[in-house]
C-alpha cells in the first residue's frame, strides 16, 4: 500500500489561459479478458473557447470513447485532462457529475430526450440537478426553447415531434445552463439530410454567438461545417487542421 | 441537487404512468395495513366496551367473592374451588376493618334458579340476588320507578323485590310492574320498584339489567342452605388503593389465612378487571401485528422486486440523467421516493379500506363501539413508507451506481 503511495507522478501542467479543452497524453484501456484494447492511445490535443472542431475517423477509432472523456462521462485509464482550468481526470462520480452538470451540453445522435416528459421538462432538466429554483428554471428553459425555434412546442412530448425537433429540444437541454462547452456525438446520424444542414445551421449560429463546439462524425460534409478537424485512426490523432471555413 | 418536491412529482407522474402495474404491486401493503387498522379498531372497541361495563359497577368499589376474578385459562384449580365461602363473618369484618370504606355491601347469591314469572309470561336465568337497602347506591344503579326496598323491610323478610329493566320488559310488557306479584321458585313477591337500564357494555348482556333483588333477610329465610355471598366495599374518593389493602387484611385475617399462603379469595376493582383485559387485548394484538407483518414483509419484497424491474427498464433514462449532471444521491433519491410513494399510497388505501371495514361493522352491530385508533392510522402509515424505503433502499442504490455511459448504450 505505502510503496505504491510512493511512486512519483509528475505533477501534471496546468493548460494555458484562454485553453478550455486540454488533454495531456490521454489513454483509454479496455480490458477483455487477457487482451488489452486501448480505445485511446496516448491524445494530447488542446481546444480554445470558441472555436469549432470536428473530431472523425472511421468506425472503430476511439471517437466515442474520447468523447466520453472530453464529455466527463468516463475517466481515463492514464493521462491528464482539464477543462476550464479544473483537472477533472482525478475527479470522483460526483465531482464529475457537477462539472457535466456546469460545463458540457451533450448532444447525441439518438437525442436522449426523456420519453415521458414534455419539451419543457426535458429542458429543464439540467437545472433540477444544479438546485435553479422552479420559477426561474422555467423562464430559462422557455427562453432556450424560444433559441431553437420551438417555443409553441414546449408542452409536447418527444414521441409527438419529428426528429430535427427531437433534436432541436436537446440542443435546448444543452444550451439551458450556458455551458462552456457544447458536445455533440453524431448530431445528424438520425436525421435526414435537410433536417440534418437545418441543425448544422443552428450549430453555426450557437457557434457565432460565442459557444465552443466539438462535434463527433464520421461525415465529412458534417465536419465541412467545422472550423478545425480532428482526425483519429487506431485511438491516436491522425491529423489535426484547419478547414476551409476557418480563416 | 434536485428538490424532494421535484422528486415526489417525479415519483407520482411514474407511479401513474404505471397504474395497473402500481396497484398490484401494493396489494401486500394495502392488504396489510388494512388488518392493522381493523384489528386496532376491533381491540380499542373491546377495550371501550369492557371499560363502559365495568365503570357501570362503580370505579369506586372493591369487589370480594370465593373465586378470583377477571379472565381465566382453564379451569380454576382445586385449592380454589375448595375454598370457604365468603361468611356474613367476613362482611363484618371488612365492615370493622376497612376505614376508608364509605360503606360495604353484602349481596346473597347463588341458589340456581331456571326462571320467574308472572301469569303466563317467564324470563329465564334472572339474576336472583338477596341484598341490602344500599344496594343501588353501591352498585351505581338508581331505581328508574317506584323505590327501593327500607331497612324495615329487610329485618321483616319482607316478599317484595325491585327487578332490572329487562325483567320488567320481559314479565310486564307495555303495563306498570310496580305492585305486581312475581314468581320465583313457588314463593311470591310484590314488585316495588324497577331499576334504571345499565348503560351498555357491548360484551354480553348487562347482568345487572337481569337482577330480581330482594332483601337479604328474605333471601336467607327462602334458601337457609345459600351461603355465597359477595362484597362491594365503596371506597372514599381517592382511596381505592388503600381500601384494597384494608380490605384484603381484614378478610385475610378474619379467614385465617396463613401469611406464607394466596388470598382464599377473589379481590378486584373495576380498574384491575380493565387491566386484566387490556393485558389480554394487548396479547391478541402482538399476535396480529406479527400476522399483518409477514403480509407488509411480502409486500414489501414485492416492491424491490417491481423497483429492481423499473431500474433496469429505466437504465437509458437513468444514464441520461447522470449524463446532465444527476449525482448518485439525486438517482437515490428519486427511486427511493418512487418506492416510498408506492408503498405509501398503499398505506392510504389500507387505511382507507380499515375506515370502511371499521363502518361496516358498526353497521352490523351498531352497539360494539368500535373505532380507528390514531395509532393505528400513524402506525399504518409510517410502516408503509418504511417498507417502501426499506425495500426499495437497494435498487435505488443500484441505480445510483449505474456508469452513465454503459446506461447510456442500454436499449
Ligand atoms: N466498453 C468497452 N469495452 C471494450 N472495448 C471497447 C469498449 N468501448 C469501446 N471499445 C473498443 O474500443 C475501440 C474504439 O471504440 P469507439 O470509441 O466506440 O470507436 P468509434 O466511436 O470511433 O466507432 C473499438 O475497438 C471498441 O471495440
Ligand atoms: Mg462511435
Amino acid at each position: 500500500m505505502a510503496t505504491a503511495n510512493l511512486e512519483i507522478k509528475p505533477t501534471p501542467v496546468p493548460p494555458p489561459a484562454g485553453v478550455l479543452i486540454h488533454t495531456d497524453d490521454l489513454w483509454k484501456t479496455y480490458q477483455m479478458g487477457s487482451t488489452e484494447i486501448h480505445a485511446v492511445q496516448g491524445v494530447s490535443i488542446s481546444i480554445r473557447r470558441n472555436e469549432y472542431v470536428a473530431i472523425m475517423g472511421p468506425s472503430g477509432s476511439g471517437k466515442s470513447t474520447l468523447m466520453n472523456l472530453i464529455g466527463c462521462l468516463d475517466t481515463p485509464s492514464k493521462g491528464a485532462y482539464w477543462i476550464n482550468n479544473r483537472l477533472v481526470s482525478e475527479m470522483n462520480d460526483d465531482e464529475l457529475a457537477y462539472i457535466r452538470n456546469k460545463e458540457i451540453g451533450f448532444v447525441f445522435q439518438t437525442f436522449n430526450l426523456l420519453a415521458r416528459a414534455t419539451a419543457l421538462h426535458n429542458v429543464e432538466l439540467p437545472l433540477i440537478y444544479n438546485g435553479t429554483p422552479a420559477d426561474k428554471r422555467i423562464e430559462r428553459a422557455k427562453e432556450s426553447l424560444r433559441l431553437v425555434d420551438l417555443a409553441e412546442r414546449m408542452d409536447h412530448r418527444p414521441n409527438e415531434l419529428s426528429g430535427g425537433q427531437r433534436q432541436r429540444v436537446a440542443i435546448a437541454r444543452a444550451l439551458v445552463n450556458s455551458p462552456s462547452l457544447i458536445l455533440a456525438d453524431e448530431p445528424t446520424g438520425n436525421l435526414d439530410s435537410k433536417t440534418g444542414v437545418e441543425i448544422m445551421a443552428l450549430f453555426d449560429e450557437l457557434h457565432r454567438q460565442g459557444n465552443t463546439i466539438v462535434v463527433v462524425t464520421h461525415e465529412h460534409d458534417i465536419a465541412e461545417y467545422a472550423h478545425r478537424v480532428i482526425q483519429i485512426r487506431d485511438g491516436k490523432v491522425f491529423k489535426d487542421e484547419p478547414t476551409a471555413r476557418a480563416k | 441537487m434536485s428538490s424532494f418536491r421535484e422528486n415526489l412529482r417525479l415519483a407520482l407522474g411514474t407511479i401513474n404512468s404505471n397504474k395497473t402495474r402500481s396497484v398490484l404491486t401494493i396489494l401486500g401493503v394495502v392488504i396489510g395495513v388494512t388488518c392493522v387498522i381493523l384489528i386496532g379498531s376491533i381491540l380499542t372497541g373491546m377495550n371501550r366496551s369492557i371499560t363502559q361495563s365495568l365503570e357501570g359497577f362503580g370505579v369506586n368499589n372493591v369487589f370480594v367473592q370465593k373465586m378470583n376474578m377477571g379472565p381465566r385459562n382453564g379451569r380454576p384449580s382445586r385449592s380454589e374451588r375448595t375454598r370457604k365461602p365468603i361468611s356474613y363473618e367476613n362482611y363484618e369484618a371488612v365492615k370493622e376493618g376497612c376505614k376508608v370504606c364509605s360503606q360495604v355491601l353484602l349481596t346473597i347469591y347463588g341458589q340456581t334458579i331456571s326462571k320467574a314469572s308472572y301469569k303466563s309470561l317467564e324470563m329465564l336465568n334472572p339474576d336472583f340476588q338477596g341484598t341490602y337497602p344500599n344496594f343501588p347506591d353501591v352498585m351505581n344503579m338508581s331505581v328508574r320507578s317506584g323505590r327501593m326496598f327500607t331497612e324495615g323491610e329487610n329485618s321483616h323478610s319482607a316478599a317484595v323485590c325491585v327487578i332490572g329493566n329487562d325483567v320488567a320488559d320481559t314479565l310486564f310488557p307495555g303495563q306498570d310492574p310496580i305492585g305486581k306479584p312475581v314468581m320465583v321458585n313457588e314463593h311470591t313477591f310484590e314488585v316495588i320498584g324497577v331499576f334504571e337500564k345499565k348503560k351498555q357494555g357491548s360484551v354480553g348482556e348487562n347482568s345487572q339489567d337481569t337482577t330480581i333483588a330482594v332483601p337479604y333477610e328474605t333471601y336467607r329465610k327462602m334458601f337457609p342452605s345459600n351461603k355465597e355471598h359477595f362484597l362491594a366495599a365503596q371506597s372514599m374518593q381517592g382511596h381505592l388503593d388503600e381500601a384494597v389493602d384494608q380490605v384484603r387484611a381484614a378478610l385475610r385475617r378474619s379467614r385465617r389465612d396463613k401469611y406464607d399462603e394466596q388470598d382464599s379469595f377473589g379481590i378486584a376493582t373495576a380498574e384491575s378487571f380493565i387491566e386484566q383485559f387490556h393485558a389480554l387485548t394487548g396479547g391478541v394484538a402482538a399476535v396480529m401485528i406479527v400476522i399483518s407483518s409477514i403480509g407488509l414483509l411480502v409486500g414489501g419484497i414485492g416492491v424491490m422486486n417491481i423497483m429492481l424491474v423499473s431500474v433496469t427498464e429505466r437504465t437509458r433514462e437513468i444514464g441520461i440523467r447522470k449524463a446532465i449532471g444527476a449525482k448518485r444521491h439525486d438517482i437515490t433519491l428519486q427511486f427511493l421516493l418512487e418506492a416510498a410513494a408506492l408503498t405509501g399510497l398503499g398505506g392510504l388505501i389500507g387505511i382507507l379500506a380499515g375506515f370502511m371495514g371499521a363502518g361496516i361493522i358498526k353497521l352490523i352491530s351498531p352497539d360494539f363501539p368500535i373505532s380507528v385508533p390514531l395509532w393505528g392510522v400513524a402506525a399504518g402509515l409510517i410502516v408503509s413508507v418504511s417498507v417502501g424505503v426499506f425495500f426499495g433502499l437497494w435498487p435505488a442504490m443500484k441505480a445510483a451506481r449505474l456508469d452513465p455511459v454503459e446506461a447510456l448504450r442500454y436499449e
